[in-house]
């Protein structure tokens, strides 16, 4: 599927067009790093992984653009040679991710609290819309107001509403220091030295808690981390970097258990997960904000979340039959409220009238 | 619209003063009057009603009346927007959030704030400021603009540059669509299910729903702040200079440039000791901790210098850093002094072009035969310039108008865009040609007929209608009243 042919622009829709009119679905696929991601879709695959390359950067301008099938890997290789990186230090699960893919899922990894997400990092797209025409929204500057945001639509929509084709990302440069602290800290004991240290220009870039261990990373100037650093306590980590990266990739144990995991995405100082709902071990990010935990019981999870004033969504399910029907398979993400669906549903419609890309992979119906 | 759909003004304001509070359901001519345009004069248009609801209740039943009988409903805040987009409609009401004032509530453990729409812009650091803790995104009138007209317009200001802008600081908005249904986007997290929409209003300029209720976050205090001023002998260097700091790895918390008409207008202005003979000047400001300050400042000092800097000068107390300020602050008034009128734009530009930019504009300013001075964001390449003119003489404001136009091509030629944050509005509805295809503004178009089918919100702002792009694509500028 993967060959160049099928790798420009105008191939590329000119299939979608094919599939608009015949009405026949299509599941958009960059390597695949992702596919365990979101639900399970039958539709005949489109590549853009062939699609690759970076088209411009210019790190005195923080913006770097390029194809939706450039591998993230050359991305971040080609930033660090200047000492520049994405901010919403995504995560890339394989060798072989996309920038495209990673866009499109909007997973963002431990310096999202403080750096932003993936969506404030877009600053424009080229995508193809499900009538299989190519349209350009944003650019390449930090400030753009003409126009819907569409660029940030586009972020977290797993394709359902377009093709990513070029994507324009802020950079930031890579922090001159880091230094991590470790903590004995209770989820208590963190809730209360982060809203502390919150109200302070502390320059802290990433946080866990497991096992009763408080992870503090500090980036920035030199002095000002180290000033930071012995105000918080705690004992230096050592080779943080190793740490935090396989934190990212969700390489830790933890992560590699046979059971569905949940990404539960909450207010940072939402109270602890009750029991019954999960299985006890945990890792906590995000200043409490985004919380990986086992569950069986994954419906009450989410009851639970939507109480508290979040989310819950099924990240990643080993057993998850592929051939699931659509219904069985409904609890993937925290159903949205009967308005919003509607809205949604519209606006899925805006964009893509016959339902041929990636359907039904974020929810029934859209 | 079929007869029983019609309803004359008398009997509307009938209607609405049955729930709204008679004074607040304005209809004569003379009260009208302040809202016949916002902070861009030179269009203005008389609405047929203003009201002014206390409760979101009210503002759910003033929706729920205009989408009965498909009335226009113009959202407004202060007024201060700066491309018409709060200008009223003639057939419509303008839908004043201006009581919507108060701060629901700061909450310094989570660093929000939780605001009603009509709250202005300074009032939530000023609240803030008790527990350390400001609101980041700070329009130049952020005394007056509104939150809910800040969400509308997607605003930046000069901290934006390292801190974000308003779609980047807030967390949650209450929102009401066309029908009076309330709707919420966004969480007390940090993300949500589903599209991300709060993004998507975020810059909609008021054409997709009202926001009755806006969540941000709150930042720290810095420790410290500093801010380094460089005058320059040519706008080249200066420009260098300003995409030297950014590849040096130092994110300013500002980073703003002025030409020689600005400089010198302030100065005459403020007094802030700007160099008046410079022909560009840059103020720089970096915070933090104060280690870290100091080490940015000093790299700061040492870049200015090798870019050729005639003058650098570093703030050595609060009230040193405010005077810098205060010269940048008061450019717009300032430069209001210096000419009966004058036309702010608002194009965006790469960073690397502008030197380049800055010597077109000069060339054109030449041949338009009218002064431009410039005042802007040069951190995020986001251009103010000022064309000063005399409304008063017969033609004049026909010329700023096309100079103007021509200034965001250049902008959009170089890779930039029409707009960095003061919106489209009506002002430049005719540059969306520029910068879209038919089929972008199509999709745009479809759009907002997923949230407004009727097209009620707001209309003929933002979006170009495609019936109008051929005449629009054809015809000159249409004429517009002057606002006296
Ligand atoms: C001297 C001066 C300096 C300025 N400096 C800056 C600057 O530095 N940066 C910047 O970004 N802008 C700047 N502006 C422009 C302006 O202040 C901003 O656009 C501001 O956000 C407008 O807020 P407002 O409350 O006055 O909104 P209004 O002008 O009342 O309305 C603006 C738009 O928002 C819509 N709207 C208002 N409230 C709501 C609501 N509750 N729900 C839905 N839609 C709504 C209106 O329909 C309209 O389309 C400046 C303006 C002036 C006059």
């Amino acid at each position: 599927m993967a060959d160049s042919i099928n790798a420009t622009p105008e191939s590329l829709a000119e299939q979608v067009k094919n599939a608009h009119y015949n009405q026949s679905p299509l599941q958009i696929m960059g390597s695949g790093s992702k596919s365990f991601y979101g639900r399970n879709i039958t539709a005949i695959p489109l590549s853009v992984a062939a699609y690759s390359g970076v088209i411009n950067y210019e790190p005195s301008e923080l913006v770097i653009t390029a194809r939706a099938g450039t591998p993230l890997r050359e991305i971040e290789n080609l930033l660090d040679e200047q000492g520049q990186m994405l901010g919403f230090e995504p995560p890339s699960f394989t060798d072989t991710a996309t920038l495209g893919g990673t866009i499109a899922c909007g997973i963002s990894g431990p310096r999202r609290p403080y750096a932003g997400a993936a969506r404030d990092f877009v600053l424009g797209v080229t995508i193809i819309n499900g009538k299989g025409e190519i349209l350009k929204f944003g650019g390449q500057v930090i400030k753009n107001v003409a126009g819907y945001d569409v660029s940030r639509l586009m972020t977290g929509a797993q394709g359902s509403l377009g093709i990513l084709l070029d994507i324009s990302l802020k950079v930031i440069p890579k922090p001159a220091y880091e230094a991590t602290r470790v903590l004995p800290y209770s989820h208590q004991q963190m809730n209360t030295l982060l809203s502390d240290i919150g109200r302070k220009p502390v320059p802290v870039s990433a946080t866990l808690l497991h096992n009763n261990s408080l992870y503090i990373r500090l980036s920035g100037a030199k002095a000002g981390v180290q000033a930071a650093a012995s105000a918080i306590g705690g004992d230096t980590l050592q080779n943080a970097d190793p740490f935090w990266q396989q934190l990212k990739e969700q390489q830790q144990p933890f992560f590699n258990q046979q059971r569905p995991l949940w990404r539960v995405s909450l207010p940072p100082a939402a109270a602890v997960i009750p029991g019954d709902l999960v299985e006890e071990e945990s890792f906590i990010e995000w200043g409490g904000a985004q919380r990986w935990v086992y569950s069986h019981n994954g419906k009450k999870l989410q009851e639970w979340a939507i109480k508290n004033g979040g989310h819950a969504s099924c990240f990643r399910d080993a057993k998850r039959d592929p051939s699931l029907s659509h219904s069985a398979d409904e609890t993937v993400f925290s159903p949205l409220s009967p308005a919003l669906f509607a809205l949604s549903k519209r606006i899925k419609d805006s964009f893509d009238p016959a339902h041929i890309l990636n359907p039904n992979r974020l929810y029934t119906g859209l | 619209m079929s007869a029983a759909n019609k309803i004359n003004k008398d009997e509307l304001c009938k209607l609405f003063r049955c729930f709204i509070a008679p004074q607040y359901v304005i209809s004569d001519a003379e009260t009208l009057k302040p809202y016949e345009c916002d902070g861009l004069s030179m269009y203005c248009e008389m609405p047929l009603v203003v009201v002014l609801p206390e409760t979101v209740t009210q503002v759910q039943e003033v929706l729920r009346i205009c989408h009965r009988y498909t009335i226009p409903v113009v959202a407004r805040g202060a007024g201060t927007g700066l491309c018409a987009g709060a200008m009223p409609n003639a057939q419509g009401v303008v839908l004043s959030l201006a009581k919507f004032k108060n701060i629901i509530e700061i909450n310094p453990l989570t660093r929000t704030a939780r605001l009603q729409p009509g709250v202005r812009n300074l009032a939530i650091s000023e609240a803030a400021a008790e527990y350390g803790l400001y609101y980041g995104p700070d329009p130049s009138s952020q005394i007056a603009c509104t939150i809910g007209g800040n969400v509308a317009e997607n605003s930046g200001g000069v901290h934006c540059l390292k801190y974000g802008l308003t779609v980047h600081n807030v967390l949650s908005i209450e929102m009401l669509t066309v029908e009076g249904e309330k709707i919420t986007l966004g969480s007390d997290g940090l993300d949500s299910c589903g599209f991300d929409l709060l993004a998507l209003i975020n810059g909609s300029e008021g054409l997709l729903g009202v926001v009755t209720e806006v969540q941000v976050k709150l930042l720290p205090i810095p420790e410290k702040a500093r801010v380094v001023m460089a005058g320059f002998d040519n706008v080249q260097q200066a420009g260098d200079s300003v995409s030297g700091i950014i590849a040096s790895g130092i994110i300013p918390a500002g980073l703003e440039m002025m030409d020689s008409h600005a400089i010198s207008a302030a100065e005459d202005f403020a007094k802030a000791g700007y160099p008046k003979d410079a022909k560009a000047l840059l103020l720089c400001e970096v915070d933090g901790t104060s280690e870290e300050v100091q080490e940015h400042i000093e790299k700061v000092e040492k870049l200015f210098h090798s870019f050729g800097a005639t003058s650098v000068r570093t703030s050595q107390t609060e009230a040193e850093r405010a005077l810098l300020w205060k010269g940048r602050k008061c450019a717009f008034p300032a430069v209001g002094r210096i000419s009966p009128d004058y036309y702010c734009m608002d194009g965006t530009i790469p960073r690397g072009q502008l030197a380049h930019v800055l010597t077109e504009m000069q060339k054109m300013s030449d041949h338009y035969q009218l002064r431009v001075a410039n005042v802007f964001h040069a951190g995020d390449g986001n251009l103010h310039p000022l064309i000063l003119f005399d409304a008063n003489i017969p033609g004049e404001f026909e010329r700023t108008e096309e100079f103007g136009g021509k200034i965001l091509e250049l902008c959009v030629a170089v890779g930039g865009c029409i707009t960095g944050e003061h919106g489209v509005g009506i002002e430049k509805i005719r540059q969306m040609f520029i910068q879209f295809t038919e089929q972008e503004l199509l999709q745009f178009t479809t759009i907002k007929e997923a949230f407004d089918p009727l097209g009620t919100l707001n209309p003929g702002k933002g979006i170009p209608t495609l019936r109008r792009c051929q005449e629009y694509r054809s015809i000159e500028p249409k004429k517009v009243t002057t606002h006296d």
